[in-house]
């Protein structure tokens, strides 16, 4: 049966009216997101002079330069430092939290309000609490350790150090909406499967490793994935809390991007980091796709 | 032995809701028991008390001759089959089923050993490394089913296994578990709110009301001799029908005790009490017909093979004085033979019709 002329033209005009009502969505994305990127990408391989405003094309130079730095090499360690043990301690404390706040009681619910809080905070917010809870003098963190009689530590004042307090502070930051991903991920297991579990003689171990973290796999994928990616851009609390510092321990990358395009005005530099910024956060999401989705189980 | 014996148990929820309290049952050593009643009487949290996943507020649990009420559900001997199958997910077929006989300590060999010939048993062979999302649920219901016979368990527990399959697998897994009783030795408790599946399947029935057992017999028992009103609505396809008396008390008869006739039509010499009604719905069922007759006592319902009658008609419904039964005030049943007489008498007076 052929289609008339009036219900083609009826069906174009309703194409037309759809690609209408997604137009404003897609120049946004267009004009914020493709557009900046594309355009640093450029940036990256030129060199320009911001008082002349004169640009040069220079290809890779501005690559092979960051490269050969041993001080952007070291911001790309201190980052994967800060990655690694910021996604691993958050997770792993968040799995345990999920764990234990399972059954509903009003102080579980209540514990979970309480952790889920910093989430909302704003991270400048945030990192000034700890500056204040940091504070060697009369900081918090430094009372409870002379309670314990344990040594004082100079905390984000001292290179040794500076580094794992902003860890202390990411992983602060970042359990509580962890925990709650995986107490959604835990409570959506069926009660019958642990039932299960208890009449096949499993012990806690045993159904923890062999079918909690198992039927947990799709929420820990998706919690590494968004960690590593966060981890990487971190830049509010190390501008707020050391600016980089001392002597560059805590000098991450974007933050590094930042001081190099707007402190520094090596605008060509600061868009090659943001390149490997960009290659390094989908890399590592590639990687966890390839290497672990095999062996996620969606229910 | 396998012999379950609950003794005075009780089941409180939230320290205030009491759901059982003090129920006795034994169930013999190999015995095909069902546990059957409506929604909420029961019966799975009893089910649940014998397996150990609910604890007991009072009372004794003993299997085999052993107190098993404070020991863990993998320590007691038991398999259970759930509703919604409960397998792992993430495991293979034979993963679900190796991961309880690894837990046991059962060595390697013999675990691999097991698997192959529980999957035969159970006609899965071909599916050991295949994920249950990828099985039908019928199959799915055959590995929870292989799960629990590889750990030759002493008794089996099955919490209404059939509900989530059609009707015609339904039928098929019925056979498939009498079979497997029979095979097996072990005893079987099995708990549905399906009569039929419980008449079919049990070699002894209890029937359950809120945490209360109203009867515990065998199938023709329950149904032939029903001890009180509940049980005889609920037991046969349609239940009894129960009609009341002026006195307070009442009586019923089974659907396939009645008999048709045309109004008029003198009394049979075997068919000796009559109530006249019109018939409200028909359904054919095959080789059957179901009618709903509206009398002057209320609806009832009568069953037979005679196909002769239509809605609007105006029918005698007739009864043999033996298939009647009377139930007191109570809705207990009337076994007096002096009680039930003068009560047949003033209902066969009251329907103007003695024989």
């Amino acid at each position: 049966m052929r289609s008339s002329p009036e219900s083609g033209s009826r069906a174009r005009r309703g194409r037309i009216a759809s690609y209408l009502f997604i137009a404003p969505a897609i120049a946004g994305c267009l004009i914020f997101t493709v557009y900046p990127l594309v355009f640093n990408f450029y940036l990256s391989a030129v060199k320009w002079d911001l008082l002349s405003g004169s640009r040069r094309f220079v290809g890779i130079a501005n690559f092979a330069r960051l490269l050969g730095s041993p001080a952007f090499l070291a911001v790309l360690s201190n980052t994967a430092l800060y990655m690694a043990v910021v996604v691993l301690v958050s997770i792993s404390a968040a799995l345990l939290l999920a764990a234990s706040l399972k059954e509903s009681t009003k102080l579980n619910a209540f514990v979970q309000s309480a952790v889920f809080t910093p989430h909302i905070i704003s991270l400048v917010s945030v990192s000034i609490l700890w500056m204040w809870i940091m504070e060697p003098e009369y900081g918090l963190l430094n009372f409870l350790l002379g309670m314990l009689g344990l040594p004082p530590s100079r905390w984000l004042e001292s290179p040794d150090s500076a580094l794992a307090s902003l860890m202390i502070v990411g992983v602060w930051k970042t359990v509580g909406y962890n925990a709650l991903v995986l107490l959604a991920g835990i409570q959506s297991i069926p009660a019958s499967v642990y039932e299960a579990a208890r009449l096949d003689k499993a012990g806690k171990a045993s159904t923890f490793f062999r079918v909690t973290l198992p039927l947990l796999s799709p929420s820990l994928f998706f919690l590494v994935i968004v960690n590593v990616a966060s981890s990487f851009q971190v830049f509010d609390s190390v501008s707020v809390m050391t600016q980089g510092g001392p002597m560059d321990s805590t000098n991450l990358l974007v933050h590094w991007i930042y001081q190099t395009g707007f402190e520094y005005y090596r605008i060509g530099e600061a868009a090659a980091g943001s390149v490997f910024l960009f290659v390094i956060v989908a890399l590592a999401t590639f990687l966890n796709f390839r290497i672990v989705s095999g062996r996620i189980h969606y229910q | 032995m396998s012999g379950i014996l609950l003794q005075g148990i009780k089941k409180t929820f939230d320290k205030s809701k009491t759901i059982i309290d003090k129920l006795d049952l034994e169930i013999e050593d190999g015995s095909f028991t069902v546990l059957v009643g409506p929604s909420g009487c029961g019966k799975t949290t009893l089910l649940r008390m014998i397996a150990g996943l609910e604890s007991v507020t009072a009372g004794r649990i003993l299997i085999g001759g052993n107190d098993m009420t404070q020991t863990e559900p993998g320590d007691r001997g038991i398999a259970m089959v759930f509703q919604n199958y409960a397998i792992y997910p993430h495991m293979t077929v034979g993963e679900n089923i190796e991961f309880g006989l690894r837990n046991a300590g059962v060595p390697r060999a013999e675990r691999l050993r097991i698997i192959d010939q529980t999957l035969r048993s159970v006609g899965l062979e071909e599916y050991e490394r295949t994920k249950p999302a990828k099985l039908s649920g019928g199959q799915r219901q055959r590995v929870a089913l292989a799960r629990a016979i590889s750990k030759r368990p002493k008794v089996f527990l099955m919490d209404e296994p059939l509900s989530n399959l059609d009707a015609q697998l339904r039928d098929q897994m019925r056979t498939e578990l009498i079979e497997l009783h029979r095979k097996l030795g072990s005893t079987f408790v099995y708990v549905t709110h399906d009569q039929i599946e419980a008449m079919t399947m049990g070699e002894r029935i209890v029937i359950m009301d809120k945490g209360v057992i109203r009867q515990a017999g065998t199938p023709r028992e329950i149904y032939r001799d029903p001890s009180d009103a509940f049980v005889a609505r609920f037991i046969g396809n349609p239940g009894m029908n129960i009609l009341s008396l002026p006195s307070g008390e009442s009586w019923g008869f089974r659907p396939h005790d009645a008999r048709l006739r045309p109004p008029g039509v003198s009394l049979d010499r075997s068919l000796d009490l009559s109530v006249d009604g019109r018939i409200v719905t028909k359904e054919i069922l095959g080789s059957e017909v179901l009618y709903c007759i509206e009398t002057s006592a209320g609806k009832v319902m009568a069953k037979m093979q005679d196909d002769g009658f239509s809605f609007d008609d105006d029918v005698s419904l007739r009864l043999n004085r033996e298939s009647v039964y009377f139930f007191d005030l109570d809705g207990m049943r009337i076994r007096d033979h002096s009680i039930r007489s003068s009560l047949l008498e003033s209902l066969a007076v009251r329907n103007a019709l003695i024989a």
